[in-house]
């Protein structure tokens, strides 16, 4: 399974981009609409002409074709052959080969099986569900024995409850399968959740390739901040475990509880949406509540963001239209915060930065 | 009124057996149109057995059957692969774009005359005006069908290692099916409404030589057993293509 790198691709709105995908690694490949993830799976399958190099293992593929880069490619639309059925459909890369009848139909059993739809060898496209079809363009990618992997937002169409259950079947076949795979997705969850390293891009450049954690707590810059939900990160100074899976972290001087195991605590992060606001002390147990000054309004499509100074802190919050009208906020006023306990998230470090 | 919701489909025979009836009726009481005789429909049926007894029907039938399979299949295998060559490649559709849309409006018996001189009187003229007539509606068709296939199919089997031969036979000619056979099935009508015309004028067989000859004897009946047959033939081309196309397609659509 290769080790992939891009050098100086440009194509639509990639320009002079690098990346480099490490042998069997999942890379997530995470960004806005038209921020150039497609092109790119593009521009590795050779579907596409592209200016720079694209390098597996070493060797530049520039000038080889398509059907001979040995790449299995998901589709976002799936775009199974509607007048194959199941079997047919997966059989297709094979014969494209002209792998012998025996080869090809034990091969097809193989992946009937390992994607758990040999059930469905016999029915045609317009016959599955959104999950089957899903299923058996996976199985159809990985009929070939491609070397490496190319996912363009494979879950996108599907119900929320598919979606985790196949996300977590995909990650596991493919440390299973041991194969190269860049996944594409514009949802932040998901990348986290699969990837071994995520790569941020952003109008055709990629802003920062990281694991998830790393990408979260320290966002390289603003484009990755924004893309994540622009998070408050909050550096620890000590912290302390006020019982198992309870943490109490000191950040910037305010004591912030978080389940958390162990007492590394080396950042926070807090979405803007996750802290509430209030214009009296708001009732319940004191913790995580805050009082503070407005300090700056931001007026975002239909909610409004709201610079608070704690201490010596400086929180972002963000609130609905109707609530900013409702309480009249206005800079200089005070409010309090209430940072929601079960959304806040811990970067742990394992070299132990944190002081007792 | 909700019982004629309940209608069968073979509702639409009765229709059929009414105007029989009537045509019967009408002959009978003596009202025809014109100065010449008009046969009752039962009289017409008699002929029809006099006729296919002799043989001479079945003679003048199976003279344009030929015809009509031999340059119905001729035309319609050269639309089909002009068609997915304009389809398939822009250049070639490019090139030939022009000059196709000049000869399309022509109507194939305009060739009539010419052909005479070209070809001469003989079996090759009916044959080739058929090719002519059915060649553009099949050529436009599998254009349509070819272009309409999603690229994304063809980007996905080039992906899969499919060569672009590979891809033409197995995912774009398939995929343009639909569209080639309603091109198939406007040929069907098409051959046999140019034949007859061509028989009538130019060649002493066929079943529009047939009607022709019926004229000059004022035979009407042997005109209009010509009439039944023809609607017939024409009728069953339709539905067999019809049919083709139900097997090969119905499975995936």
């Amino acid at each position: 399974m290769p080790h992939i790198e891009l050098n100086n691709i440009g194509k639509h709105i990639c320009r002079d981009l690098h990346l480099e995908v490490f042998n069997r690694e999942l890379l997530v490949l995470l960004g806005p609409s038209g921020a150039g993830k497609t092109t790119l799976l593009n521009v590795i399958s050779g579907l596409t002409d592209y200016q720079g190099s694209v390098v597996f293992d070493g060797e530049p593929i520039d000038r080889v074709a398509a059907s001979k880069r040995g790449i299995g490619y998901l589709f976002q639309h799936l775009v199974l052959f509607p007048h194959l059925d199941v079997a047919a459909n997966i059989a297709y890369g094979l014969k494209a080969r002209k792998l012998p009848e025996s080869q090809v139909k034990a091969r097809v059993v193989e992946l009937l099986e390992l994607t758990r739809i040999s059930h469905l060898s016999s029915r045609y496209p317009k016959q599955l569900s959104g999950g089957e079809k899903q299923r058996v363009a996976l199985a159809r990618a990985l009929a070939h024995w491609p070397k490496v992997l190319l996912l363009d937002e494979p879950l996108s169409s599907l119900d929320l409850q598919t979606t985790k259950y196949l996300r977590t079947e995909l990650k596991q076949l493919q440390k299973e399968l041991g194969i190269t795979t860049i996944y594409v997705t514009h949802d932040l969850d998901e990348a986290e959740e699969i990837a071994d390293r995520i790569a941020v891009i952003s109008d055709g450049s990629i802003e920062q390739v990281a694991q998830p954690d790393e990408v979260f707590f320290y966002p390289k810059n603003k484009a990755v901040s924004d893309f994540i939900g622009a998070p408050n990160i909050l550096t620890c100074d000590y912290c302390r475990e006020l019982e198992h899976g309870v943490v109490e972290a000191n950040c910037g001087g305010l004591p912030i509880i978080v389940a958390h195991e162990g007492n590394s605590v080396e950042r926070i992060a807090l979405l803007p949406r996750d802290i509430y606001i209030s214009d009296s002390w708001p009732p319940g147990p004191g913790v995580n509540r805050f009082s503070g000054t407005v300090k700056d309004i931001q007026h975002v499509d239909d909610t409004v963001r709201l610079g608070v100074e704690v201490g010596q802190n400086r929180l972002v919050a963000e609130v609905p239209h109707h609530v900013f009208n409702e309480m009249s906020l206005a800079v200089g006023k005070e409010v309090y915060l209430i940072l929601k306990l079960r959304r806040i998230r811990a970067y742990d470090c394992r070299c132990d930065h944190s002081r007792q | 009124m909700r019982w004629f919701k309940r209608l069968k489909p073979g509702w639409g025979l009765l229709t059929i057996v009414a105007f029989l009836a009537l045509w019967e009726l009408l002959a009978h009481l003596g009202w025809t149109p014109g100065q010449f005789s008009f046969p009752p429909f039962s009289e017409v049926i008699e002929e029809f057995y006099t006729l296919a007894a002799s043989g001479i029907l079945g003679e003048h039938f199976w003279a344009s059957l030929v015809r009509v399979m031999v340059g119905l299949t001729a035309g319609s295998l050269a639309g089909i692969m002009v068609g997915v060559m304009m389809g398939w490649r822009e250049t070639m559709d490019k090139a030939l774009n022009p000059l196709i849309s000049m000869l399309y409006p022509i109507p194939p018996l305009g060739w009539l005359p010419l052909l005479m001189l070209w070809v001469g009187i003989n079996e090759a003229l009916p044959i080739t005006i058929i090719f002519i007539a059915s060649f553009f509606p099949v050529l436009y068709n599998t254009i349509t069908g070819v272009k309409g296939v999603d690229k994304d199919y063809i980007r996905v089997a080039r992906t899969l290692g499919a060569s672009d031969i590979k891809i033409l036979a197995t995912v774009v000619m398939p995929l343009a099916l639909p569209n080639i056979f309603t091109g198939l099935r406007l040929n069907a009508g098409m051959a046999w409404r140019v034949l007859i015309a061509a028989e009538m004028i130019a060649i002493p067989t066929g079943i529009g030589a047939l009607m022709i000859q019926s004229q000059s004897l004022m035979r009407i009946d042997i005109i209009i057993v010509s009439l039944i047959v023809l609607a017939v033939a024409t009728f069953s081309f339709e539905r067999l293509f019809a049919f083709f196309e139900r097997r090969v397609t119905a499975k995936w659509r």
